[in-house]
């Protein structure tokens, strides 16, 4: 896909989040005004709110007005609170982000090594029981290895702390707990990818130069298997987003997810539809990045 | 592989059943078992109201069925239909459908569907509406991709040349071949609904108490991890069983139809 085509298809996207959680607050059966404020206001307080969002503007009109908001890095305001939504994400959007990044790092890390580890040895029992572990690990839900990890490590051997990011070591269980499934998948990705190009003609005149095991797998193999790995990273780091809602929810880590599921319960839809626009967009973000990235590290996809 | 999975299933099944002939309460209250650990009366023991956790797992694993059969039957007729018009027709067609997909995927994970959950307010049927509309993605993309290729097919073009309409190509001679390979995604998309629904439900939005549910209970069970441990490594492990069983059957089906998953 050339460059235009790309930019004229990430815009319709945007565009088309916008609307789509632009109308999420048309979702609330009967009234949102009701939902939000309870049977019990009175009119005064209703008619405010009902202006506040514009809800008594035709449909298009309240999008543009909407879109114009956010352009201005305008999100509302929080009903439960009052304070403007975009000082609740500033201080919650870092932990996030801080979050997301040490799992992604976590994920590398013992994922990459993993699925080389499983492709030289493949066939072998440790490439079997490699893939076994990994193919059911990314199949556990945060909501079960979370608690899992946090009883061992935190309950039972007292090394970590339980939830909360009171200190440094806060981040280490819920990073563990989101990044675990990503290494899953990043070993079997790295066995099928470097296994594919190990029988490469490349490879074997590489070895018949007389270069080392070492280098031929390092410099030779993994580079060029490194290509569909970055595409399933930028893939994963959506899952990874979203999968903060609950491990943040597990851990009390004060990030965006957990904003949204307290604005849920609070019934505080602006921040909701906040949080959830927010998450999309980065989520977008960085699939475009990894886009970029790949056209940068293999010419034949920047010059086709 | 298959011999663990077929009797992890058949184990769940038995226990339902059982669950209906021994008619296990999971609703009634003992106030002197709140919390209490395995014994021979409580196999998974108690919860935080003294209710058998036992009987609320075997609940709660007929509410998790139910949803996973529904949601992937409704979300593969929504999304093979989607897929079919988008494959058959392409251009056009295949560009607009295609590009409200992509916005679609641009919400992560369950992202979409907890936000439809949350306006849509909490319930069983909710949770329900929410799954369905965001998990007809996948098979509209994977139906797509297959129909694509199968539309260029000499049996197609013949039955086409020898007047079929339009529903009779797709129905009767593309929708045929995609079978195995529905089949084997409809096996791994039970498995990923019944997380869905767990997570949403763990996050308050699901089916509402004192019904059991899988993800409500893992809820309740990691506010007592200290003093109940028992409580959440059990339902856990129960959710995980099936998972597993569910995937591993998965597995089995895709190497016994032959399927190689596309992309």
């Amino acid at each position: 896909m050339g460059i235009i085509q790309r930019l004229t298809s990430l815009f319709i996207v945007i565009f088309g989040v916008l609307l789509l959680t632009f109308l999420l607050i048309h979702l609330v059966p009967g009234d949102p005004v009701d939902v939000m404020l309870g049977e019990s206001a009175n009119m005064a307080d209703r008619a405010a709110l009902r202006a506040d969002l514009g809800l008594n503007q035709p449909l298009i009109q309240q999008f543009g007005h909407y879109v114009a908001k956010l352009m201005q890095g305008d999100f509302g305001q929080s009903i439960h609170t009052q304070t403007p939504i975009v000082e609740l994400i500033k201080a919650r959007y870092p932990a996030t982000v801080k979050l997301a990044l040490l799992s992604l790092l976590i994920g590398i890390v013992i994922g990459v090594p993993l699925g080389v580890f499983a492709a030289l040895k493949a066939g072998h029992w440790q490439d079997f029981v490699v893939t076994i572990v990994s193919v059911r690990l990314s199949a556990m839900p945060a909501f079960w290895l979370g608690p899992v990890l946090m009883l061992i490590f935190a309950v039972w051997l007292g090394w970590l702390p339980v939830s909360g990011m009171d200190t440094g070591t806060s981040i280490i269980l819920p990073a563990i707990t989101l990044g675990f499934g990503l290494s899953a998948i990043l070993t079997r990705m790295t066995r099928t990818s470097l296994l594919e190009v190990l029988n490469d003609d490349y490879i074997r005149t590489a070895r018949a130069k007389g270069l080392s095991e070492r280098t031929v797998i390092l410099r030779h193999a993994l580079r060029a298997a490194l290509l569909p790995i970055i595409t399933i990273v930028g893939l994963q780091m959506g899952s990874l987003l979203a999968g903060t809602v609950i491990t943040e929810t597990i851990f009390s880590w004060d990030g965006i997810g957990r904003l949204l599921v307290e604005s849920i319960e609070k019934r505080d839809y602006p921040v909701t539809q906040a949080c959830v626009l927010i998450v999309a967009l980065s989520y977008v973000l960085v699939n475009l990045l990894t886009d970029i990235l790949y056209r940068l590290a293999d010419p034949r996809v920047r010059h086709a | 592989m298959k011999f663990l999975s077929y009797s992890i299933l058949a184990l769940w099944l038995i226990a339902v059943l059982a669950k209906n002939l021994l008619q296990l309460d999971a609703n009634t209250i003992d106030l002197n078992v709140i919390l209490q650990a395995p014994t021979m009366q409580h196999w998974f023991g108690a919860d935080d109201l003294g209710r058998d956790i036992f009987a609320r797992v075997l609940s709660g694993v007929e509410v998790s069925l139910w949803v996973a059969l529904v949601v992937t039957a409704v979300t593969m007729a929504i999304g093979v239909f989607v897929g079919l018009l988008a494959g058959f027709y392409g251009g056009r067609v295949d560009a607009i459908l295609m590009q409200i997909t992509d916005i679609f995927l641009a919400f992560p994970g369950i992202l979409l569907a907890i936000a439809f959950a949350a306006v849509l307010g909490p319930g069983l049927g909710n949770l329900m509406i929410a799954l369905c509309l965001t998990g007809w993605v996948s098979y509209a993309r994977l139906t797509r991709g297959q129909t694509l290729s199968l539309r260029h097919r000499q049996h197609v073009i013949a039955a086409e040349s020898l007047g079929a309409g339009v529903p009779r190509l797709l129905f009767r001679h593309i929708l045929p071949l995609l079978a195995s390979i529905l089949v084997v995604e409809a096996t791994y998309s039970l498995a990923s609904v019944m997380i869905a629904e767990a997570s949403l439900s763990f996050l308050g939005l699901g089916i509402q108490a004192p019904d059991a549910s899988w993800g409500a209970m893992l809820r309740d069970a990691v506010r007592y991890m200290l003093i109940a441990p028992h409580y959440v490594l059990i339902v856990g492990g129960c959710l995980m069983s099936l998972i597993l069983a569910i995937n591993l059957g998965g597995d089995y089906l895709r190497d016994a139809l032959d399927v190689r998953k596309p992309d």
